[in-house]
């Protein structure tokens, strides 16, 4: 079982690949963050497997925060995009 | 009375977030979620007494179900545009009229729409959301109104007002 | 359980593909974040469906549920932050378009 869980964790980390490829080749700063507000989201899949691959629970605790971090990021980025100062 | 609520909140997420219930863990807990709730108290909802009739819960758990196969409906067709070899995709931007008050209830129903297949909401001015559909099947406002929010916005009103 | 949990995170990987395809491939920012947004949130959610049945109500199985709303949420509301945000930057919407009733709102 964990070798399968194994080859599905390379799969998920392969996916961000995809991502990689959004943010450098994206037309507009836009598509950037696109990217990268959907590469937080796969790391916490990532954490996810993870947690069960190595059998420890704090992974998990990782990945809540990862979630919490990566929904401020994109709060601030999508500010910066509408024009506005951060402390509005 | 909202600090009371939000305190009552914070501890249970506490609770469950460390999850053991040793006398020093608990008193933390405490601590920090009198921090909280002193804080971002003022920030929380103002009417808290609709939290405590539960044919509310009961209409929650009905919604929840629908959501999910919604959702999953719209995972499997938004799957199918992406591995469809033309895409098939008619974007573009249309407003809908909705009929809800609070804030609360805006709030879940444009996280609701946000979901669905091939929408996303990109604003809500008054009682108009500004919805982005992926493919804009038909250009009359009561049918599309009745397409994207009439599934949810009856089980909405119940719950949230 | 175990064979549960394995078959959720299975089709949660396969969900977080189309949307990783569904990225590269569609042709303006807002389409892009359609297909990202909803299946990559759906994915991430199954596969934490599937840590929970793997755990069981254990202390890792709890922390997963309890992750589902919170990734949710956070996920719907920067995806509605993104949109609007790119809207009013001024990117413009594809070619293939057919409708844009917010124009006349931003403008005022």
């Amino acid at each position: 079982m964990i070798d399968y869980l194994n080859i599905l964790l390379y799969v998920q980390i392969a996916l961000c690949v995809f991502c990689l490829y959004r943010i450098i080749r994206g037309p507009s700063i836009a598509d950037r963050m696109v990217g990268i507000d959907i590469f937080g989201i796969i790391v916490v899949g990532i954490c996810a497997i993870l947690s069960i691959t190595t059998k420890r629970a704090f992974i998990l605790d990782i990945g809540i925060a990862w979630i919490i971090l990566s929904f401020i990021g994109t709060l601030t980025l999508a500010k910066y995009l509408s024009g506005k100062k951060l402390n509005e | 009375m909202r600090y009371i609520a939000l305190f009552i909140l914070a501890f249970i997420f506490w609770l469950l977030l460390t999850f053991n219930i040793d006398i020093s863990n608990i008193i933390v807990g405490i601590v920090a979620s009198l921090i909280t709730a002193f804080v971002f108290g003022k920030y929380f909802i103002k009417d808290v007494i609709p939290f405590l009739q539960p044919q509310r819960y009961f209409w929650l758990i009905i919604y929840l179900f629908i959501f999910t196969w919604e959702c999953i409906k719209a995972n499997f067709y938004v799957a199918y545009l992406v591995l469809h070899p033309a895409m098939p995709i008619k974007p573009g931007i249309v407003k809908v009229k909705m009929g809800l008050k609070t804030n609360i209830a805006k709030t879940m129903l444009a996280n609701s729409i946000t979901m669905t297949p091939g929408t996303i909401t990109v604003d809500i001015i008054n009682d108009e959301i500004y919805v982005h559909w992926i493919y804009v099947s038909s250009e009359d406002p009561e049918e599309y109104s009745q397409k994207i929010s009439g599934r949810f916005e009856k089980y909405i009103k119940k719950i949230f007002e | 359980m175990e064979i549960i949990g394995f078959i959720f995170i299975c089709i949660g990987i396969l969900f977080n593909f189309f949307g990783c395809i569904g990225l590269t491939r569609l042709p303006d920012v807002y389409n892009r974040l359609q297909s990202a947004t909803k299946c990559v949130t759906l994915g991430t959610c199954s596969i934490l469906i599937g840590v929970f049945f793997h755990f069981g109500f254990t202390e890792a199985g709890i922390k997963a549920i309890i992750a589902i709303p919170l990734l949710f949420f956070s996920a719907t509301v920067a995806a509605h932050a993104l949109v609007k945000g790119a809207y009013i930057f001024g990117v413009k919407l594809g070619d293939k378009s057919v409708k844009d009733d917010y124009k006349d709102v931003t403008k005022s």
